[in-house]
């Protein structure tokens, strides 16, 4: 029987708010002390009442119209109890009945559609860390704001589920509402897998694997889930509804716990946080704020930049923005300087952070479409651009200086061209030539190319040597 | 109030209660008493006086607070075992404000633990006894502070009301105590009981004393979400005309003693013009069945970050995670902590939600209507605390829903969010103090503490 797989997924986005979501302490702890960024109220001192950033919620409508979503005029708090060291109040904040974000749609690369039910914010919990007879608790992660965002089962394969991870995070880092630095947690992946018969009607028993923290083993979880899946199911059992981990090294999942024992959450309105009302206005206002987005720019580009080029370079928003500002025409020689010579650096990622003005980009590609630059020379002009003792100086005074600039007037060219065909040892070449022989033309190209110190034009210098020699 | 002044020291006013205090010590008021702290905040007080400066509109005032309220002085236990040993490194949005206007703590007072009670007796620290008859309970929760006003300890006491905490322990001690409306004044610092519920408030001898220790303390506090807007200070207390009684309490279960107060009450404010208009309120009947609920879902989720992991208490028994948490919630908390939180996590489980939470918050939202309906017929609403005096240490201790039912009077408010002054109103043929509550719309504070003054008789 062939089996269709269907999958929904679940995730956490870390906010990158300047403070946490219910306290005014650093929300940044990367490279800090552990407990160093704990307020009394994430630490849940007696007394201590939450009090919502506002950043946040910001943060939480662009996200949701990143993902063509509706923004709920008003949203509320609920509890979520459950007893664990990380969790210091002993219930999460979150939003159970009414979240901030409600119906949308993901767009992936290949077209299809992946349906948003709803994302909603909430706290993270603090994290453990555990040795030979004890524990260590680091509460700086502690109300760390998140949205969590929950898809429909909307995907049937692994490659899916992969491009729709990617697409998200895309999502997040062009509308800025996350770092989203994967190795580090700042997104995590739990995604819910079901094999049914074909032209079932029913889903079958799902089973959930938990806190993914990259595309690759979302796609490798979810393979290896169907394989699983389809065994189960072949030799007549039932799939057992469970929580699963992934070990990348093994390349499996295994069971974590098991739903029949899963806990009662109690959920209970929030008392101490009012409902969240947000006026058309203000949605309005921030939603204006949401820069061009992937698909934009799949629209923008399509014709212009190669597809899978662009789906290279739409990783890297900071390279969507500057072709953005770039001229039509040269789009396409840029895109693939980026692509091919940019990414390909060693420091690639911190040259992102400081890319040349769109002016001097404009004029690389300029000189290039003149020929007054080699497709090599303007390799090497588009890297000094990044060069911080070279850079700021413009592409022309960096290409002269480094005497890359070719010679492209007729006259000048034609003047070389005698020169060498004056010359004695070009003699036998030039017989040759008229006789027949083609290729002896490169060696007169390059004894030009020599002459003119390498700053002729190639192309025109052969136009003109088999003009003379004809 | 009396206030330091060059003559009257600050110091002195402070000492003078600090002797009350021990002088009373066997009524056991008082968890901590920071004799130290109190005598060097009143010489700073003095000497802004012998300045010249402004030491503030409650300069050199010695007050209690309960030991609910967190602050750096003293360790804050809300006489609970599971906090002993705590103390806070921040203080209360109302002790500070108290404190900027010069008042000064001279101790904590006793409450059933965690505000669980009617009596005080169930503090970790045992009960505190009524200021007019030893075998009497204080009421409660906020027993200790009652107390300690009645006895002329201090000029006033802090209290905070979830379901009668501060009107009930005011009534049976002869003493004012105001709810305000729910928001009026900051619940930032104080540990919480039941989030949607608990109003932060005080002990007077006089309305005119509650009336500064609200100017003074209710407003918005950016640290507490739910605090509403600055309004006493701009109320306007318009004329009233109409009061109102509910009819659907004057029954037998309301002591006749009660009774016979309101009534007095009544015909004074008809001799005075106003007009006594009788209200029916049916859905006051759910108030009691509906708090009983809602209280012990938001109590059971507030008392669950007291798990032996952070700070206070933690169990000698506990070996592992699970026993840090069920040995020492288990020998922390108090029987009646226990019953709250057990019922609490029941309403709330999955599956029970619907049943009861769902329609407790419904039955909450006829109240409010009720209560609305209410004051577009009457301007204020005159109405027993409770339905007896202060009863005996011990009545009632082993039979929680006699306890639960002293509670059946006070507790629509809470629900409503309106806001409640308990009243003296004279005494019973034993001596006992008798108490009324003043109820009147939301924001009407103001306005309740004035219209007081119209009830005050020489008794």
């Amino acid at each position: 029987m062939k089996y269709l797989p269907t999958i929904g997924i679940e995730c956490h986005v870390q906010l990158k708010t300047r403070t946490k979501l219910f306290s005014e302490v650093d929300n940044d702890a990367r490279g800090k002390e552990p407990n160093s960024c704990v307020s009394p109220v994430d630490y849940a001192l007696p007394g201590m009442l939450p009090r919502l950033n506002e950043e946040a919620v910001r943060l939480a409508i662009l996200a949701g119209r990143a993902m063509n979503c509706e923004i709920n005029a008003e949203s509320r708090f609920d509890r979520k109890h459950y007893f664990y060291p990380d969790s210091p109040k002993g219930y999460q904040i979150t939003q159970f009945y009414h979240p901030i974000i409600g119906a949308g749609y993901v767009e992936l690369p290949s077209g299809g559609r992946v349906r948003i039910e709803h994302a909603h914010l909430e706290g993270d919990a603090g994290k453990l860390t555990h040795f030979d007879g004890y524990s260590l608790v680091d509460l700086n992660r502690v109300d760390t704001p998140l949205i969590e965002i929950v898809s429909m089962p909307d995907i049937h394969s692994a490659k899916d589920a992969h491009d729709y991870c990617k697409e998200l995070w895309r999502l997040m880092i062009y509308a800025g509402v996350s770092y989203g630095d994967l190795y580090n947690g700042n997104m995590r992946f739990d995604v819910n897998t079901s094999l049914a018969p074909e032209g079932a009607e029913e889903l079958g028993t799902r089973t959930e694997v938990k806190n993914l923290n990259s595309f690759k083993s979302v796609e490798r979880a979810v393979e290896y889930e169907i394989a699983r899946q389809t065994k189960v199911l072949e030799s007549g059992e039932k799939v057992v509804q469970q929580t699963l981990g992934w070990s990348d090294a093994t390349g499996k999942t295994t069971p974590q716990r098991s739903k029949e024992v899963a806990a009662d959450y109690r959920y209970m309105p929030e008392p101490d946080l009012p409902p969240l009302r947000l006026s058309a206005d203000f949605i309005a206002e921030e939603s204006a704020k949401l820069p061009m987005m992937p698909g934009d720019f799949r629209k923008k580009f399509g014709g212009v930049i190669a597809e899978d080029v662009l789906e290279v370079l739409l990783d890297y928003p900071e390279l969507m923005q500057k072709l953005g500002e770039i001229n039509e025409e040269y789009v396409k020689s840029i895109s693939n300087l980026f692509a091919s010579v940019l990414l390909a650096e060693e420091k690639s990622a911190e040259y992102l952070n400081d890319l040349p003005s769109s002016e001097d980009l404009t004029e690389l590609a300029e000189m290039n479409e003149k020929k007054e630059l080699s497709s090599t020379a303007a390799k090497e002009v588009f890297l000094r651009l990044f060069d911080p003792q070279m850079k700021g100086r413009g592409t022309k005074r960096i290409a002269k200086e480094l005497g890359l600039i070719q010679e492209n007037d007729l006259g000048a060219l034609e003047a070389i061209v005698d020169t060498v065909l004056a010359k004695p040892e070009t003699q036998k070449a030039q017989a040759d030539y008229k006789a027949g022989e083609e290729k002896v033309i490169g060696f007169l190209v390059g004894q030009v190319m020599k002459e003119s110190k390498g700053k002729a034009n190639p192309g025109a210098v052969q136009e003109i040597l088999r003009k003379k020699l004809a | 109030m009396k206030t330091a002044n060059k003559k009257v020291t600050a110091e002195r006013l402070v000492r003078d209660a600090l002797a009350k205090a021990k002088h009373f010590a066997d009524y056991n008021i008082f968890t901590f008493i920071d004799e130290e702290g109190a005598i060097r905040r009143a010489r700073e007080i003095d000497a802004k006086i012998a300045r010249g400066e402004d030491a503030g509109r409650l300069a050199g005032v010695p007050y209690a607070l309960k030991d609910n309220f967190i602050s750096p002085r003293g360790e804050t236990t809300a006489s609970a075992h599971i906090l002993e040993g705590f103390t806070s490194p921040v203080t209360a949005t109302s002790v500070e404000r108290l404190e900027a206007e010069g008042a000064i703590m001279i101790g904590r007072t006793n409450l059933d633990a965690f505000a669980h009670g009617s009596s005080t007796e169930n503090s970790y620290f045992g009960a505190t006894l009524n200021a007019y008859d030893r075998e009497r309970v204080a009421g409660g929760s906020s027993g200790g502070s009652a107390v300690a006003v009645a006895l002329d300890i201090v000029e006033f006491a802090t209290g905070s009301d979830t379901g009668g905490s501060i009107r009930q322990p005011a009534s049976f001690n002869g003493v004012y105590g105001l709810k305000p409306t729910y928001g009026a004044v900051s619940r930032y610092g104080v540990v919480a009981m039941a989030s949607s519920l608990d109003c932060i408030g005080f002990f007077t001898k006089t309305p005119e004393d509650m009336d500064l220790l609200m100017s003074i303390a209710a407003g918005r506090d950016p640290k507490d979400m739910t605090t509403l807007p600055d309004y006493y200070g701009e109320s306007k207390v318009g004329k009233a005309k109409k009061i109102g009684v509910i009819k659907d309490f004057d029954n037998g279960s309301v002591d006749s003693e009660i009774r016979g107060a309101l009534k007095h009450k009544c015909d004074l404010l008809k001799k005075k013009g106003y007009e006594i208009v009788e209200l029916t309120m049916p859905a006051l009947k759910y108030a009691l069945a509906a708090y009983y609920i809602i209280q012990p879902a938001e109590v059971a989720s507030n008392l669950s970050r007291y798990d032996g992991v952070r700070y206070g208490f933690r169990s000698e028994k506990a070996k592992d995670l699970s026993s840090i948490y069920d040995k020492t919630r288990d020998e922390g908390f108090m029987p009646e902590n226990k019953r709250r939180i057990m019922i609490g996590n029941f309403v709330l489980s999955s599956g029970f939600y619907d049943a009861y939470f769902l329609k407790a918050a419904k039955a909450r939202t006829l109240i409010v209507q009720e209560y609305e309906k209410a004051f577009s017929q009457v301007d204020y609403i005159l109405m027993p605390v409770s339905p007896n005096p202060a009863f005996k240490l011990g009545e009632k201790v082993n039979d929680p829903v006699a306890m639960y039912l002293e509670d059946v009077m006070s507790v629509s408010l809470n629900l409503a969010g309106v806001p409640g002054l308990a009243i003296p109103a004279g005494k019973s043929k034993t001596g006992l103090p008798l108490g009324l509550q003043l109820v009147g719309p939301r924001r009407s504070d103001k306005a309740l503490i004035e219209f007081a003054r119209e009830l005050q008789e020489d008794d």
